[in-house]
This record gives structure tokens, C-alpha cells and sequence, in this order.
């Protein structure tokens, strides 16, 4: 059979489809690149925190107190610190993060008053941390008394990191069927016992981890703390919420460009320290999904 | 007791926001039989049926008016309790909705719900379960496997395991919202087999799209059209010699 310029009767390629597939490989290898950038920058930082920062860290530096004016010693004071401000936010900022999403997704009418209430939470997410620190001063520092304290720093965070919590444990309980939900209410179970016994139980990965993710996030902020509760040098450790602490955040601005003479490793082990605490966190939200789910099956 | 009607309702009216979806339904449900809802799509039957165990009421734009008697008592009166009402009729979805949890657990959900903790034993929950499970033919299949979560069970055997964790709460009344639509034609079968075998006990009323099940199916039909009820009586009766032309229409195939 001839194959005229109009006639195409077997399955071949014509010039169009060639034009389709090669339009495709393009786009493709863009998105590919595109992936590939993304990692590019993970890896030149922790690249660049260990070969600088690694000689750096040692017993002394992680166990010991900065001394001679932060240009000798450890970071410990400033890692306990650490631990303290994202202990104490998150055991704020997660119950309340939790039962006001929990609300907003199971429980809250479909009308305008929650609609802004939903509103008002992605704008908060998108609030600067900056004016967040300002707003703790406010609030927390002045107005409640609280003074510059672990508890108001704390609680700076939380409010920052509130509105994350309060979207990731709406979205984890959405991911549950609604068929279940049916299912619960028509054997006459309550609201709250179709929660407990069976969208809590199907949601709790998602929820933890979203939790886990704003611990991190706390963990590196500096801004929302610097005025609140985080100082620059302290002999002691905080033995209490209304002390002050140091941070590690706090102690990387600190040696990075507030004292002289600061050894130059001493930055980036800092750095290397802390962002070692944010992936071992961030590590350990992803296994708990990853059992969590497991689990879960339908 | 036993000639009076099941579910009486008179005049009722529901709206979605400004739709109305049940124009002024007037309908007595033989008690201890299998009635079936029929009609197009759109024409009201599954807003009715879920009017009896108030399930319509999740969405505040939803607006009932009317009576609507259960056992006597009007369901939408003020002292009713929703938990109450929903343990004494039950209902079965489109598609079959076990809880993600074990066989055993699915079974027993409605039963601990509603059984206090103290009046609790292993020895009566062995009971309710193997009873539930034996009178919809799943207690041979599954007896060795009741840790299984039940979300793994093949179709059909999630449909009647929805239909045994009813049982336990010894409801009045069963919905079924097209309880077969989501299964092939041979579990159809056994499931309908099934609805057959348990009716007696329970008042059962059956919303589908098959013309072949509501006739296989019911005792008496109910032919629903845009909100309205264009005809209710014995199914036989119905098929063979409808009184309304439009019944006559849909039922041969001509709309819908």
C-alpha cells in the first residue's frame, strides 16, 4: 500500500507525533534538573558545615561552657537552652495546635465565622518571624510580666509555630474516608467517640508529624527569641522557665558576628551541631510515620 | 403491635438550603417486611431514607418539616436522643464500609458503645459476635481470622460483616442505601439472599437503582419521583400492574 503526504492508514510516526514526543523529553529533563538543583544546596551545606566546622567539634566543645569570651570552650549551655525552648513551646504550642484542629475539621459548622477563622491561621503561618518576636516582647514580656524568660520565648514560638500544627492535624484528619465517620454515627457512636476510636487512631502519623516538623522549625528560629528569652552569654544553666537560656541559634549569631577573634571553625561546628539536632528530628518524625502507617491499612 | 406500621411519616418536607428534595412525603413501612424505594436518580429516595436515622442533619442547610413516627414516637421531636435513634436503626452504604479495625472489633463497635463497662464481659461479646456473624454466614469463613482487619475482606464480605455489626444492637429497622451497587452480580446474590433470610426480624427498607433487585427483593415497592411518592404497593402488584402511568414509564424503562 502507498503511503501518500495525506494518507497515513499503519501506526508510525508522523512528524506531529514526533514533535509530541520530543516536546515531552524536554520537559522531562527540565522537571529532572529542577529536582536535581534542589539537592544540590542540601548537600553543599552539610558539605561545607563538616569540612569546616568538624575539627571544631569535640567532647570539650559539646560538654563544655563557652570561655575567654566565647573564643574558647563548648556550646553546651547553648544546646540544653535549645532543648528547653522547643520542650517548653511544644508542650504549649502541640496540645492546643491539636484540639483546635481537631475541632476546626470535626466539629466547627461550615459558615463564615469559621471560614475566617481558617483565614486568620494561613495568614498567622505567613507572619514573618521577626514581628513575631516583637509581638512576644509585647505580650509576653511586658504585658503578662513574664520578663525575658525561657516561658516567653517558649511561648513566642508557639504562636509561631501554632498555625502549622493547627493546618497539618486538619490535614492529616481529612486524609481519613468520611465512609467511616458514616459508619461510626450510624451504629450511634457520638461525635467524640468516632474521634477517639476512629479518626484519631487512622490520623495520628500525619498529626505527629507535623508536630515533629514545627519542633524543628523552632529548634533553628532566632528572631522570636532573641528578645524574649535567649541570651547572648551565660555562666549558668537555666534551672527554671522563668530563667534565661541560651540557644543555638542565638550562640551561631552570636560567634558569627557579634564577638572577635572567634575561632573559624567555632561557627560552623555550631551550625553543624544544630543542624544535626534538626535532621535527627526530622529523621525520627519520618520513621514514626513510616511505622505508623504501616499500620494502618484500608 | 405487630399490624401497626413501622415508620409513619405524614407530610414531610426537606430542603437543601432553597432546594426542596422531599415535597410532602406521606408513607406507612410495614413492619417486618422489605419495602423497597425506587426511582431516578435525584427523585428523593435516599434523602428519605436517610430522614429515619436523622443522618441528613450532618449539614446545617438541611431543613426537615413533618412527622416522621418511629415505633410510635416521632423522631424529630425534641427529646429525642440521636444516639438512642441510631442504635434502634441501622443503616448499610453504597459501599461497604467496615471500620479499620479487626473483624471481631468491627462486629463489637456498636455493641460496646452501647453496652456499659461493668455489664461488659468476654464471655458475652464472644456471644453477640459469633451470633451476629453466624446469622450472615461469615462465622465458618472467618472464625479463625477475627484478628484480620477487616478492610482486607473481599467486597462481599465486607457488606454482610456491615450488616452483622448491626445486629448486636438488636435494631428495629435496617437502611439499605443500594447495598449491592458496589458488588458483582454473583455477591449480589448472595447478599440479597441474605437481606431475604434476616427480614422477619427486622423492618427493612431498600433504596435502589434495579428494577430486577426491587422485584427479587421487596415485599411491597415505593415509587418516587422529583420529592413526590407517585405509588406504593405490594411489589408484585407494582410490576404487573402499576396504577400510575408514570410508574408504568419508569418501571418499563421508558425514563430515568
Amino acid at each position: 500500500m502507498s503511503r501518500g503526504e495525506t494518507e497515513h492508514t499503519d501506526f508510525s510516526a508522523t512528524p506531529m507525533t514526533e514533535a509530541s514526543h520530543s516536546r515531552q523529553k524536554i520537559a522531562r529533563a527540565f522537571l529532572g534538573i529542577a529536582t536535581a538543583l534542589l539537592l544540590l544546596p542540601l548537600f553543599a551545606i552539610i558539605g561545607l558545615l563538616v569540612t569546616h566546622g568538624m575539627s571544631a567539634i569535640t567532647a570539650e566543645f559539646l560538654l563544655e561552657a563557652p570561655t575567654a569570651g566565647m573564643t574558647a570552650g563548648g556550646i553546651y549551655p547553648a544546646i540544653i537552652g535549645t532543648l528547653w525552648l522547643i520542650g517548653v513551646s511544644l508542650a504549649v504550642a502541640a496540645p492546643i495546635g491539636i484540639m483546635a484542629g481537631i475541632y476546626l475539621n470535626e466539629y466547627a459548622p461550615e459558615n463564615w465565622v469559621t471560614r475566617m477563622i481558617n483565614l486568620a491561621i494561613v495568614n498567622l503561618a505567613g507572619v514573618p518571624s521577626i514581628v513575631h518576636a516583637l509581638f512576644g516582647v509585647g505580650a509576653f514580656v511586658l504585658f503578662l510580666g513574664l520578663g525575658t524568660s525561657i516561658l516567653s520565648a517558649s511561648l513566642t514560638l508557639a504562636v509561631m509555630t501554632l498555625p502549622v500544627i493547627i493546618a497539618s492535624t486538619k490535614e492529616a484528619l481529612a486524609s481519613v474516608p468520611v465512609a467511616f465517620r458514616h459508619a461510626s454515627w450510624t451504629l450511634g457512636a457520638s461525635r467524640w467517640q468516632t474521634i477517639w476510636h476512629i479518626v484519631l487512631p487512622n490520623s495520628v502519623s500525619g498529626i505527629l508529624t507535623g508536630v515533629i516538623l514545627q519542633v524543628s522549625r523552632a529548634a533553628g528560629e532566632t528572631a522570636p527569641i532573641m528578645f524574649t528569652g535567649a541570651a547572648f552569654y551565660l555562666p549558668f544553666l537555666p534551672q527554671s522557665v522563668q530563667d534565661q537560656c541560651m540557644a543555638l541559634s542565638m550562640h551561631l549569631f552570636t560567634v558569627s558576628t557579634q564577638v572577635p577573634n572567634v575561632p573559624e571553625a567555632f561557627p560552623y561546628a555550631t551550625a553543624l551541631v544544630l543542624l544535626t539536632l534538626v535532621v535527627t528530628f526530622n529523621f525520627f518524625s519520618i520513621g514514626l510515620r513510616t511505622y505508623l502507617r504501616a499500620r494502618r491499612k484500608w | 403491635m405487630a399490624n401497626q406500621a413501622s415508620i409513619e411519616t405524614r407530610d414531610v418536607r426537606l430542603w437543601y438550603g432553597e432546594f426542596q428534595a422531599l415535597k410532602g412525603i406521606d408513607l406507612d413501612v410495614s413492619r417486618g417486611r422489605i419495602t423497597g424505594l425506587i426511582g431516578p436518580s435525584g427523585c428523593g429516595k435516599t434523602t428519605l431514607l436517610r430522614c429515619f436515622n436523622r443522618i441528613n442533619e450532618r449539614y446545617d442547610y438541611v431543613r426537615t418539616e413533618g412527622s416522621l413516627i418511629i415505633d410510635g414516637h416521632n423522631i424529630y421531636a425534641p427529646d429525642v436522643d440521636l444516639i438512642e435513634l441510631r442504635k434502634r436503626v441501622g443503616m448499610v452504604f453504597q459501599r461497604p464500609n467496615p471500620l479499620p479495625i479487626s473483624i471481631r472489633d468491627n462486629v463489637l463497635y456498636g455493641y460496646r458503645l452501647h453496652t456499659p463497662k461493668a455489664e461488659r464481659s468476654r464471655g458475652a461479646e464472644d456471644e453477640a459476635l459469633e451470633s451476629a456473624l453466624k446469622s450472615v454466614q461469615l462465622w465458618d469463613i472467618l472464625k479463625d481470622r477475627l484478628g484480620d482487619r477487616a478492610t482486607r475482606l473481599q467486597l462481599e464480605q465486607q457488606q454482610k460483616l456491615c450488616i452483622a455489626r448491626l445486629l448486636p444492637l438488636k435494631p428495629s429497622i435496617i437502611l439499605m442505601d443500594e447495598p449491592c451497587s458496589a458488588l458483582d452480580p454473583d455477591a449480589t446474590a448472595k447478599v440479597e439472599e441474605l437481606i431475604r433470610q434476616i427480614a422477619g426480624e427486622f423492618t427493612i427498607l431498600i433504596v435502589t437503582h434495579n428494577m430486577a433487585q426491587a422485584r427479587r427483593v421487596s415485599d411491597e415497592c415505593v415509587f418516587m419521583l422529583i420529592g413526590e411518592i407517585v405509588e406504593h404497593g405490594r411489589t408484585e402488584d407494582l410490576f404487573i400492574a402499576p396504577k400510575d402511568q408514570r410508574t408504568a414509564d419508569y418501571i418499563e424503562g421508558r425514563f430515568g
